[in-house]
């Protein structure tokens, strides 16, 4: 299980630490700001905001807010601005392009790199000092900082020697919810920077959770809340034709794109995850085309040819358990393959979800704690022992109106250890004596995560235990015996 | 004005600024309207409060003409004033100056100074006694102040009278044995140096937060402040926010402005916008937000005056429901999430539930529906975490960890109306889904 959710995870790390070295070398290359933007003339400022516009579609709105919000170099802004809104819909691209092109004096980091207060502190102060992380000899040294007292005094120090009192700096943090899980005054501390150090400062704030979760604690100025709505399906539309090879005709790619947001649209809203569904798909989908098979006129054909792999693409949206190489190789060899069920059959194996290995003995055991978790011990009887009795039909009805109290709805019940052996004995081939060996096996599942051991109860005359493993996991183990689970729970008899 | 101040230093900037003022007197009332709108702004006269003004003021005026030891707390909700009342207090007797000689001023906030370690420090570093205290090493806490407060003995054996303002006082409550204000308060109790000590707190059950030995030592001097706006003074605020003073340099303009702030203030989209936010809070802070983006949206060419209608906008801004519209983003199949979780709710009456009923409420509903698709239990529960990274859903406290997380029990953090109301406005949502919601009891 553990395994599983890191891979689930994985994308997300990477992508985590990836930005901490680019922005290890960011500090080193930060754009210079020019002091004397204010003697550029107005329609300057203009083009700039025109080109900016250019450059990313559909967030008129929240830009034009925000320029009008940051107005002149020198004058006042808000003390804090909170940009909220669903995952990539935006805000950090429109805030560093903002900063990129009016040039002004920026410092951008992620909350989720500053696991202590002290690099979120040193991270800003070395940033503004733009001191030479690289550097050899040593005669530059980083500034230190360990607490909020020193930060505010260090950080209006770093701005009259960098001369940045003239004019508003801005402080970006991007996921700005890991604030809340750092030392209680770090938040609304950095909300009052700009009463606090009495300079013109502008904290923002970047974050999918809504403001009203960060209240928490005293001392809160309430920052200025914008919100950064979901693309519609036609801005989606728009922004992904933007991608359009340029060998390929661009009214062909947008019938391609109209494809997979059709799919697509009701399950994932994601931008970048259907960019990255658009990209995956798009060599099958003109495939016909470069061969010749077909023109780019040819919608109906097009769509034929593409419909089967984008539905089986839609099991695996948002999972990302195969890799895009993976993928592409698994489609290339089930070119031939017509059937739709055996296809399905064959993307379960390429996750490692229902793969493991287990010595024989313990892939019994562990069915035997799948049975004793989920089936309520009354029905052992029946299930278990030589001659049941008549009672079969009734209980299976019974069983159908009362899902909720199913436990594959409410989750697996602890079970004591006798009650695994005398299910483990009555389903496992030939006779097993009952050895250290077995019982060593119980162990090593535990520390699995297969099994976990009831921490309420006597640990060591009457341990208790209980199985967690998913129902498709304990298929396949019983698929690897021959032994026919389903048959043995209670909820589907 | 603070303005000035800032454009006064550099020759270039002042240029510029002043080839400014001739072009455009707009761009100068908009920077000079969002520096009074700032944080940082200390207003020119304080709206009433004149009783507690003269109070505070004879207080520090004793400790600082005749070395008498005071201790009050400040006491009122937040944005009504008291910071800004104690700024006012210090900038005026800053200007006496027998007393701008005479007494030193510590300000400490709870929310920098966050142990009592870090205060001492802070406070040798504003008393400017780094060198005095060198690498002396000092026993406990009391001895270090009472070296400090020593060395700042003049010559004539008197101790210099210190002003101690402690922001966020509530929160210095919370530091290990309260050792900083029991010093701070015996040192006053017991006139070994001349201090007076400010607390200023949103906290009205502050003094319940002192231990034992810290309270008695306390003068229990209190200053209230409440709010007792009036909706009529809430309307001259408003107008005084806004307001051009007599120093501003375009005197044709400034007229002109102000009587267009007074021709505002009187337009009924903008008076009932200031009663709904009056009804909401009286915080002033929060209406100083509510006027800083209108006050942004000025501009030369296209509108140099502020309408009603941008009023009416910032207010419609600053009180959307996030949720709703966060609800709007979600996927189709997120949508039918939260609905299965509502109806969860409600056959349940609020007891919690789990990913595995979720998912069956979901199914049922898919199968019955031919125009829905049944996804996979994997991208369903994928669906499930976002719900739950987006904080809409969270796991009951308490739950055993060691559980699997289809098991894990949740509980639905959205109100019905909010889900109806997002289901109104949400983009094409299909017809089967709405009416499945607006179904009580399946």
């Amino acid at each position: 299980m553990k395994a599983r959710i890191h891979i689930l995870y994985a994308d997300q790390l990477t992508w985590g630490l990836s930005t901490v070295f680019r922005q290890a070398v960011d500090i080193r290359y930060q754009p210079l700001y020019i002091i004397d933007m204010d003697s550029a003339s107005s329609e300057d400022f203009e083009t700039i905001i025109d080109e900016i516009l250019e450059e990313i579609p559909c967030r008129q709105k929240q830009i034009s807010t925000l320029v009008s919000l940051f107005g002149k170099r020198a004058h006042c802004t808000p003390g804090a601005i909170f940009l909220y809104g669903h995952a990539s819909t935006g805000k950090s691209l429109v805030v560093n392009t903002l900063m990129d092109k009016l040039k002004l004096p920026f410092v951008i980091l992620n909350c989720v790199e500053c696991y202590s207060q002290r690099f979120l502190y040193e991270h800003i102060l070395n940033s503004l000092h733009q001191t030479d992380l690289f550097a050899v000899n040593e005669s530059v040294s980083r500034i230190k900082c360990e607490n909020m007292n020193d930060f505010i005094r260090l950080f209006k120090q770093v701005l009259s020697q960098k001369g940045l009192d003239k004019e508003t700096v801005y402080i970006i943090m991007d996921k700005a919810e890991r604030m809340r899980d750092m030392e209680s005054n770090i938040l609304p501390a950095f909300l009052r920077l700009q009463e606090l150090s009495s300079s013109n400062v502008c904290v923002i704030l970047l974050s999918e959770i809504v403001w009203e979760k960060f209240r928490w604690g005293t001392g809160f100025a309430e920052p200025y809340v914008l919100h950064f709505p979901e693309y519609k399906k036609d801005e989606l539309l728009q922004i992904l034709s933007k991608g359009c090879p340029t060998d390929f005709p661009e009214s062909c790619y947008v019938m391609y794109l109209n494809l997979v947001l059709s799919v697509f649209h009701h399950v994932c809203r994601d931008l970048r995850e259907i960019q990255h569904l658009v990209n995956l798909n798009f060599m099958k989908f003109a495939e016909p085309i470069r061969n010749g098979e077909a023109t780019s006129k040819d919608s109906k054909k097009l769509w034929k040819n593409i419909e089967p792999h984008l539905k089986k693409a839609l099991p695996t949206v948002y999972l990302r358990e195969v890799s895009s190489s993976q993928w592409q190789r698994y489609q290339a060899e089930n070119a031939g393959d017509t059937e739709q069920e055996n296809t399905s059959q064959n993307l379960q194996g390429l996750s490692h979800r229902c793969h493991v290995d287990l010595p024989y003995y313990t892939k019994y055991l562990l069915i035997a704690a799948y049975l004793a978790s989920y089936n309520p011990a009354k029905t052992d009887k029946r299930f278990f022992a030589k001659h049941t009795g008549k009672k079969t039909k009734k209980i299976s009805q019974t069983a159908k109106f009362r899902w909720e109290a199913s436990n594959h709805v409410l989750g697996p019940k602890a079970f004591p250890l006798d009650r695994l052996m005398a299910i483990f004995y009555s389903i496992v081939e030939g006779k097993v004596a009952p050895t250290a060996n077995i019982f060593m096996q119980i162990t090593s599942l535990v520390s699995l995560h297969m099994l976990t051991l009831d921490p309420r109860d006597d640990q060591i005359i009457t341990p208790k235990y209980k199985c967690l493993v998913s129902l498709d996991l304990i298929k396949s183990v019983a698929r690897t015996v021959n032994f026919d689970v389903v048959r043995y729970l209670y909820d589907f008899v | 004005m603070k303005g000035k101040k800032s454009r006064s230093s550099g020759g270039r900037f002042s240029e510029v600024d002043k080839k400014d003022e001739c072009i455009n007197p707009v761009s100068k009332t908009q920077e000079i309207l969002k520096l009074r709108l700032s944080r940082n702004h200390i207003p020119s006269e304080i709206f009433g409060r004149q009783e507690e003004k003269r109070h505070l003021k004879d207080l520090i005026r004793r400790t600082g003409l005749f070395g008498e030891s005071n201790s009050v707390l400040i006491i009122g909700p937040r944005g009504n004033g008291k910071s800004a009342l104690v700024q006012k207090v210090l900038v005026e007797l800053g200007e006496e100056e027998d007393i701008h000689t005479n007494l030193l001023q510590v300000h400490l906030n709870g929310l920098l100074q966050t142990d009592d370690k870090i205060a001492l420090k802070e406070i040798t570093r504003q008393l400017q006694l780094e060198n005095t205290v060198g690498d002396r090493v000092f026993g406990s806490f009391a001895e270090t102040l009472q070296f400090l407060l020593e060395a700042l003995k003049s010559g004539n054996q008197s101790s210099k009278p210190i002003l101690f303002i402690l922001d966020e006082f509530d929160l210095f409550a919370q530091h290990r044995n309260q050792t900083l204000l029991y010093n701070l308060f015996d040192v006053a109790q017991s006139a070994q140096a001349p201090i007076c000590v400010v607390g200023i707190t949103c906290r009205l059950d502050v003094l319940e937060l002192l231990e034992k030995r810290v309270k008695s030592r306390f003068s229990h001097r209190q200053i209230y402040l409440f709010s007792n706006m009036t909706f009529e003074d809430y309307v001259m605020l408003f107008k005084e926010l806004l307001k051009l003073e007599d120093d501003f340099p375009d005197r044709r303009f400034q007229s002109d402005w102000n009587k267009s702030i007074e021709e505002l203030s009187e337009a009924q989209s903008v008076v009932d916008m200031l009663k709904r936010q009056f009804s909401f809070s009286q915080d002033v802070c929060a209406l100083k937000q509510l006027l800083f983006l209108p006050v942004c949206n000025l501009n030369e060419m296209d509108v140099p005056r502020l309408k009603p209608a941008m009023f009416v906008e910032s207010m419609k801004i600053s009180t959307s429901d996030s949720k709703s519209a966060m609800l709007h983003g979600v996927s189709i199949l997120e949508l039918c999430l939260i609905i299965a979780m509502k109806h969860l709710t409600d056959i349940f009456e609020g007891e919690p539930f789990n990913f595995e009923m979720v998912y069956n409420e979901y199914r049922k509903f898919a199968q019955r529906h031919s125009s829905m698709q049944v996804f996979h239990k994997a991208v369903v529960l994928k669906a499930f975490e976002h719900l739950v990274a987006l904080e809409l859903v969270k796991p009951v406290e308490g739950g055993s960890t060691k559980i699997q997380k289809e098991y894990r029990l949740m509980s639905l953090l959205l109100h019905n109306t909010q889900i109806m109301d997002a289901l109104q406005k949400y983009p094409q949502c299909p017809t089967d889904v709405r009416n499945w919601a607006t179904l009580s009891i399946s």
